[in-house]
This record gives structure tokens, sequence and C-alpha cells, in this order.
């Protein structure tokens, strides 16, 4: 059976080969005349429809599935109660505490560093740098954060991005503590927007607006200007561009991987022995998120530093995204899915439907070649 | 059962069974519940179009349209008696009943050349003109048996589609 390549120009160049998805004999076999049984016989695709009704792999990406409930039991029972007891009664204002020390620290040093040090810009920058990491320290300790970390430690060089995989916006505290990056995120409301424009602005932090078009051109001309200059903070982008179950990941976007920058993947891993630290977004604020984590008994997780990875000659990036996804995924134990997480958002365009290619349809394309055929006959 | 409730009864279940003809299993009419509640936001009774739409893998599907035509608006009962056409163990006709209602658009039992063509048109999409498509389908008619002009009916369809290849199968699972 020859295999059926489909011209690259005609299919949007912006989306993965879904072809490299599916399963290896769901394309059929052509048959040897066309028909009107063949013609009418709508079945698979009719099968895949119902299919995506009956489950589909974009929804299980963000199902934050709950913890499997252990106190059934006469003497798990009153142990889980102490357990609440001990979480919420004791730990939990501890966490509180040291959180508040955290921020006395941190204001008391980083205003007079921020105002008085105007003038001696390289000073004052590894200082803000150093309270940042402090102050992450800080969260993450009041989550009892157990973060183990793998690999060469990440340094300031030029002409270099990061990359990880995003389940919650604690992603970025982590990492943050071991190094000061500079990272894209987009513009919140309320605290944490606080916090963005003044703190997070001083480690060189790239803001952008996900509802607005024009955003697009501004944000790719801000990192690119980020990655060339010499002594900014290392740049961190989370290419998913939305939190995920960290049982998955959706695809990247090929923004960050067309700078013409070596990308260092970095994967984290969350290990849901005690909490869940995805963030879903739709079902909690990010306040709420956090006083989950600070009334949880810890939180695990793996942080990995990759080899950095260069554009191959030839590779497009997309390519290149695509690429360095599958080695974040294989290392986080991750499953890969074809998707763009903006849908999460937004509803496929008419334009999406057409280039999209299931494996009914390719079977279909199959028969349309037949047809071909048959009106030249 | 009429609104959605977060919770499922002995007897609801029992009661979808029986309009399905008993072929899903009870779990897989507990999976099909939570399924349903996914979708089913907030909580209403039913699916909106635009609630189905919000799945990539079914909006992206060329028979997304018209097959929403038949499932907008289902509440659960109806929704599990739809999704019962791709149960294996579902007869061909039940089968073959759905696929002819995907073509008569308009209900009206008959399945004429125009309804076939515009089936064609949305799985080709681009890839062949309607001239194309015409020519085609004229001549596969043809060798059928059928003129241009004649309307197809259900029985039409049974003697056309019922082979053993025929395969409209989901498997629902159950966690």
């Amino acid at each position: 059976m020859s295999k059926l390549t489909t011209s690259r120009s005609e299919l949007d160049l912006d989306r993965p080969n879904i072809e490299d998805y599916l399963p290896p004999d769901s394309i059929q076999q052509p048959h040897t005349k066309l028909r009107l049984r063949d013609l009418l016989d709508i079945s698979p695709t009719l099968t895949e429809a119902a299919g995506a009704i009956v489950d589909d792999s974009f929804t299980r990406c963000f199902k934050s599935n709950p913890p499997e409930p252990w106190n059934w039991n006469i003497y798990l029972f009153p142990l889980w109660c102490l357990g609440v007891v001990v979480r919420y009664g004791i730990l939990f204002p501890g966490r509180v505490l040291i959180l508040t020390i955290g921020w006395i620290i941190f204001l008391s040093c980083y205003i007079p560093v921020h105002v008085l040090l105007k003038g001696h810009d390289k000073l004052r920058k590894r200082l803000e740098r150093a309270l940042v990491e402090l102050i992450c320290s800080f969260f993450v300790a009041s989550w009892t954060g157990v973060v183990k970390y793998h690999g060469p430690r990440p340094c300031a060089r030029p002409k270099q991005v990061f990359v990880a995989n995003h389940t919650s916006m604690i992603d970025f505290i982590v990492l943050e503590q071991m190094t000061a990056f500079a990272v894209i995120m987009q513009k919140h409301p309320g605290w944490v927007g606080l916090l963005q424009s003044t703190i997070l602005e001083s480690v060189g932090c790239i803001w952008f607006n996900r509802s607005e078009a024009k955003d697009r051109e501004i944000v790719a001309r801000k990192l690119r200007e980020h990655v060339e200059g010499t002594d900014n903070n290392p740049l961190l982008i989370f290419p998913e561009g939305t939190c995920v179950n960290n049982n998955y990941t959706v695809m990247f976007k090929k923004g960050a991987f067309e700078l013409g920058a070596t990308v260092c993947p970095i994967a984290i891993k969350y290990n849901k022995i005690f909490v869940d630290a995805f963030w879903n977004s739709r079902k909690q604020s990010f306040t709420t998120h956090l006083l989950q984590l600070m009334t949880s008994w810890a939180v695990v997780c793996d942080v990995w530093y990759l080899e950095p990875q260069n554009m191959k000659p030839g590779e497009t990036a997309i390519e290149f995204a695509e690429r360095v996804r599958s080695i974040i995924s294989i290392r986080a134990g991750l499953k890969m899915v074809p998707w763009d997480g903006y849908l999460k958002y937004s509803r496929p365009s008419p334009k999406h439907r057409e280039s999209k290619v299931s494996a009914a349809s390719v079977g279909r394309k199959i028969e349309i070649i037949e047809c071909e055929a048959l009106l030249q006959r | 059962m009429g609104s959605a409730s977060s919770t499922l009864t002995q007897y609801d279940i029992e009661d979808v069974q029986e309009h399905c003809n008993n072929l899903f299993s009870q779990q897989e009419i507990v999976s099909l519940y939570k399924r349903f509640c996914q979708l089913d936001r907030n909580a209403k009774g039913f699916i909106s179009a635009d609630e189905f739409l919000s799945v990539p893998e079914f909006a992206m599907n060329p028979l997304s349209q018209r097959l929403l035509k038949m499932v907008d608006g289902l509440n659960f009962k109806d929704f599990v008696i739809f999704l019962s056409a791709f149960n294996p163990k579902a007869s061909m006709p039940q089968k073959i009943e759905l696929i002819f209602k995907v073509y008569d658009s308009d209900y009206n039992g008959k399945v004429t050349f125009k309804d076939i063509m515009e089936v064609l048109r949305d799985l080709s999409g681009s890839f062949m003109s309607d001239k194309q498509i015409e020519e085609v389908l004229i001549r596969v008619m043809e060798e059928a048996g059928y003129s241009k002009d004649s309307s197809l009916l259900l029985d039409d369809f049974v003697k056309i589609l019922d082979h053993p290849g025929l395969k409209m199968e989901v498997e629902v699972p159950v966690d």
C-alpha cells in the first residue's frame, strides 16, 4: 500500500501532522472497484463523531482527577480526621506565619533596594534577583514543597530560552526559587496582577493578553529583544499556553521556537501522592488553589533540566516544537495529544476543519482518488 | 429524571436500559451519564449545540453539522438511545437507519440524488469539484440500477449497505 502524502501547501503548516498520531492500521486498503455501497457508507466518519461524543482526548487533558478516598475503615477514618486537624490547625497557621515572615523580610529589603539603588542598575538587578528567589523559596516552604532538581542548573547566557510544560502557576514559583527567570505570562486580574506589575516587572517579565489578536506581534518583538539582550535574566516560556493536568501535553506554540535561540527544555512532573497540583482555572481561582496547597501535606515534584536543543537544518519551527515536546513528555511520562490548548477558550475555526486529517477522511481520500480514476476511464 | 441531577438512581438506569433495548450494560449507562454531565456544563438536562462543538474532535468532523441536528437538545435518555446505534450488539438495520437519517436531512423518508451529493460534498471538502462528484455518483448509481431521479427509501439503503463489512462501533469507556 503506497503511503498517502498530502501536499503540505494545502494543509495549514501551523499544526503537527495528525497522521503521525493515527494507529498504524487505521488507514483502509483501497478497494478494487467503487460501488454505490462504498460511496454511501459514511460509517467510519460517523463512528469518529460518536467516539468524540463519548470520550475525547482534549477534555481528558483538563480533567482534574480527585484522589481516591482511603478513610473508609474504623481506624483509618480517625487517622484521617487527625490528619485534617493537623493540616488545618497546625500546619496551615504555621505556613501562613512562615509566608508572612517571608513577605516582611522580602518587602523590607526589596523596597529600599528598588528605590535607593536606582542609579546602580547592575547591583540592583543582582539584589532583586536574589530577593525574588528568596520569596519563591518562602512560597515553596509554605506548601512544604519537596522539589528534586535533576540536571545542570540553568545559567544566564544570551540567545537561549527555557521551555517547560505547564500545570499550574506554581510551576513558575518552583522554577524561580532555583534561578531567577524572566517569564512570559498572561496578565491576571487581582492581587496576582499587582504582583506581576510591580515585583515581577523587575525580573524582566513580559505580559500578554490572550484575547487581543494584535498583541501577538508586539509580544513576539519583545521576546526577540529580550533574548538578544546580554544581561537580561534567562527567559522562561510555557509553550502550551494553558494549564494542563500533568498527565498530558498539548501542542506547543511555535513562538518560542522561531527566535533563533537555543531551546533548553525543562520537564516538571508533580507527584499526586499528597495533592494534585493541577490548577483547573475553570473550576477555582488561584487563591483557592493556593489555599488548597497550603492545607495539604506536601507538594512533591521533580524538575529535570534537559539538554539544550537547536533547530536542525531543514526543520520547521513547528517540527522543532514537536521534537522538544516529545523530549519533555518522555522525560516526565506524559502523553502527547495533538490539540491546541487555546481550544479551551475558543471553538475551532472552519479553516481548521478543512485542514485536519482524520482516519476516516484519509480513507475517504483514497476513495476520492479512485473516483478520479473512474472519471478518467 | 427531567432535569439532570448529579445522581442517577437504579430506577433511572433500568428505565434507560429498557429504552435502548438492553444494548448497554448498567456500568456503561453510568459512564455515559458522567460524560453527559461533563458536556452539559450548566446542568440544564440537555446538551446544547455549542457544548457539543466545544469538543474539538467532534467539531472537526465533516458531518458534525448534520449530526448536531440529530443530537442537539437531547435529554439523557434520548442521548443513550442515539448512541445505542453504535453499540457492537446493535442490529444492522438500526445502524443503517441512523445512516439513512443523516442523509435524509428533511426527514421525509426519502433520500434524493441531491441529498447524497450534499453529504459527499461535506466529506470531500475542497478535494473534488461538484461536477466531479456528480459524474461519479451518476455512474455508480446507474451501475447499481438507480437513475439520477430515483429517490432511495430506507429499504433501499438496507439492501445496499447491509454487508458484514459495515462496522459502526464505539466502545464506552468504563472505569
